[in-house]
């Protein structure tokens, strides 16, 4: 791990307004991830941890505040510029996986690999391949997504979030809807990868269960960093 | 494969039933674009084979000689008008010259020097006024196909044979073998026997047409020399108009289309054609509604989906390819079908120009295959445009909201 910040967030407000009532769901956020760094975000509901998630992935923009990552100013970047920045370093876990119904675990795994070359390369099929056998879905890998079962589901949005090796996994409640066994083979996974392979996570729950298996755990409360 | 037609293949297949419905939806309007066309086609190919099947395509005559003006001096001038003779006709008299070069025009397929004039053919106490025309003894059936109509006897024309109309031989009481009189209106009459009957289908023939050698009616007419027309076949009568002008600027001759003296016929096939381009447009416009709405429902149904693409990396432009080529596809394949449907549909039927009476009138070869596939192909494809725009507007951030 070094001390070269990951990506660095400032003063970060988020505001969204309905019927004319401005509702502030970030009030200046302020947080920085190392590289290699397994970081839980805890809180209840409502504190504000998804949409920091969504704009930490440039899923969506704050209203104000900076936000750099490998240098680059995602504040200011144009949409198309975004998109390629999210393809090539950032890396999603859902809470409900989120898979593509119509591809097999391969094919979810290879997607943004695909995304980014155009076309499905041989060795993109080789990187898909070894990252099911690493979440123990070698005999699964031509299932298709609805065949699969939850935890399968959940691990093959890890191996598909690790596949264009990004530097940041952002995972939202990863185990929220899993069993209590499934769940802990899926926190033991994301632990074993982020050390093997040197990727920042940052894991929002609100379950101390997982945020226990982090080593730093930034607690978020009524839109404001409260514990770091 | 492309990653974009990769996955729109894929959503294509997904639901099979969905999309089968919707290229037999796409294949049925293509259906009916080839089956309109093949139809309007076959009937005007019809209709003209019937009408001008029979007739001359170009005629030639001597032009008729227009008023003079003849200078008197001073500003002056006096008009010479000619009005045309009753008693004497225009004849092409170097028409013999012209003949070898109207022959040899690649676009003719037969030429027919003629002698015509009217006369009266008696029977008995029966006359019955008809427009002789004399013609070469081998060139009977080159203009109206008498071979192929004659009911009676035989085509083959002495110097004392006469083919006339079953229906006017029907009123006269005659048929072949039997002997008529021939009245010209120069009052040179005489005797002819039956050769041959023939019922061509159109009464002006039918019952006031009859046929005679070439130098019998020079005899009857008083043609020493010369002709008074020649009638022209062409290998396509459509060129009819263009063949006119063109011989007539070789010859320096009046030569007269067809179409000159058919306007009606062509202004119906006009209407018919514009008829038909409204029902091909109604299925084109069938085929963009259908193809745009079940896009849009797939759209709307892949929103989830849309939005996980757009957070793995996936651009708008992206997305938007997704659905345009679904559309393409299945303009593309329902077009393919739907083409293939008709000609495989149409095929069994005879061709309009052999078909027999009562026959249905459309034509295999007039389907506009070609130009169906590439509309709806292109229809299918502008259909999806919309759909695909409103795909890529599907926000990333949509999928942590699901």
């Amino acid at each position: 791990m070094t001390d070269t910040p990951l990506m660095e967030v400032k003063d970060l407000v988020k505001t969204f307004e309905d019927g004319g009532v401005e509702t502030r769901v970030l009030k200046g956020v302020n947080l920085t991830l190392r590289p290699g760094e397994l970081c839980a975000l805890v809180g209840p509901s409502g504190s504000g941890k998804s949409t920091l998630l969504t704009i930490l992935g440039t899923l969506a923009r704050a209203t104000s505040g900076s936000y750099t990552m490998l240098g680059e100013d995602l504040m200011t970047a144009k949409d198309a510029a975004l998109t390629e920045f999210r393809n090539a370093h950032i890396g999603f876990v859902f809470q409900f996986h989120n898979l593509l119904p119509d591809f097999t675990a391969l094919e979810n795994v290879m997607f943004p690999a695909a995304l980014r070359d155009g076309r499905e390369t041989g060795a993109a099929r080789d990187r898909a391949r070894e990252l099911l056998v690493r979440v123990g879905l070698e005999e699964r890998v031509d299932y298709r997504a609805t065949q699969l079962s939850g935890g399968q589901k959940q691990r093959v949005a890890i191996a598909r979030a690790l596949m264009n090796r990004p530097e940041l996994v952002l995972a939202d409640e990863p185990t929220g809807s899993l069993d209590k066994e499934s769940a802990q083979q899926v926190l033991e996974l994301i632990a074993e990868i982020s050390a093997a392979e040197q990727t920042s996570y940052l894991i929002s729950t609100h379950d101390d269960k997982v945020a226990a298996v982090c080593p730093r755990q930034i607690r978020v409360s009524n839109g404001l960093i409260v514990e770091d | 494969m492309p990653f974009v037609l990769k996955v729109a293949f894929r959503y294509l297949t997904a639901n099979k039933g969905q999309t089968s419905l919707l290229i037999t939806g796409v294949a049925v309007g293509v259906f009916v674009f080839v089956f309109m066309s093949s139809l309007i086609g076959g009937l005007a190919v019809f209709l003209v084979t019937r009408t001008v099947g029979d007739i001359s395509h170009v005629t030639i005559e001597a032009p008729s000689r227009e008023a003079e003006a003849i200078p008197v001096g001073g500003d002056r001038e006096l008009l010479l008008v000619t009005q045309p003779s009753s008693t004497t006709r225009e004849l092409l008299r170097t028409a013999d010259a012209f003949l070898p070069v109207i022959e040899a025009s690649p676009d003719v397929k037969a030429v027919s020097p003629q002698v015509v004039g009217n006369g009266f053919v008696v029977r008995g106490q029966v006359r019955a006024a008809v427009s002789v025309t004399g013609v070469d003894p081998d060139k009977v059936s080159a203009i109206a196909d008498l071979g192929k109509r004659l009911v009676k006897g035989s085509t083959a024309l002495s110097s004392s044979t006469i083919l006339i109309g079953k229906a006017l031989a029907d009123d006269l009481g005659v048929t072949v073998g039997q002997v008529v009189r021939l009245q010209s209106d120069r009052g040179i009459d005489r005797p002819f026997l039956v050769g041959g009957l023939f019922e061509i289908g159109l009464e002006a023939l039918d019952s006031r047409a009859a046929f005679v050698n070439l130098s019998a009616a020079r005899t009857l007419f008083g043609v020493e020399q010369g002709l008074s027309r020649i009638e022209v076949k062409l290998n396509d009568l459509y060129q009819a108009d263009a063949v006119a002008k063109r011989l007539a600027a070789e010859t320096g001759l009046k030569a007269t289309p067809w179409t000159a003296s058919n306007a009606q016929l062509l202004d119906g096939l006009r209407a018919q054609a514009s008829s038909g381009n409204l029902i091909k447009s109604f299925a084109l416009i069938t085929i963009v509604i259908g193809v745009a709405s079940a896009l849009s429902l797939s759209t709307y149904r892949r929103r989830p989906e849309i939005g996980i693409m757009r957070a793995m990396g996936a651009t708008r432009r992206f997305v938007t390819m997704v659905f345009i080529v679904q559309g393409a596809l299945i303009g593309v394949f329902g077009g393919l079908i739907g083409t293939a449907l008709g000609f495989a549909a149409l095929s069994p039927f005879p061709l309009p120009e052999v078909a027999g009476p009562g026959a249905f009138p459309v034509d295999v070869r007039l389907g506009a295959y070609d130009l169906a596939f590439v509309l709806t192909a292109v229809a299918a494809t502008l259909a999806s445009i919309l759909p695909s725009l409103s795909a890529a507007r599907v926000a990333p951030a949509s999928v942590l909201t699901q």
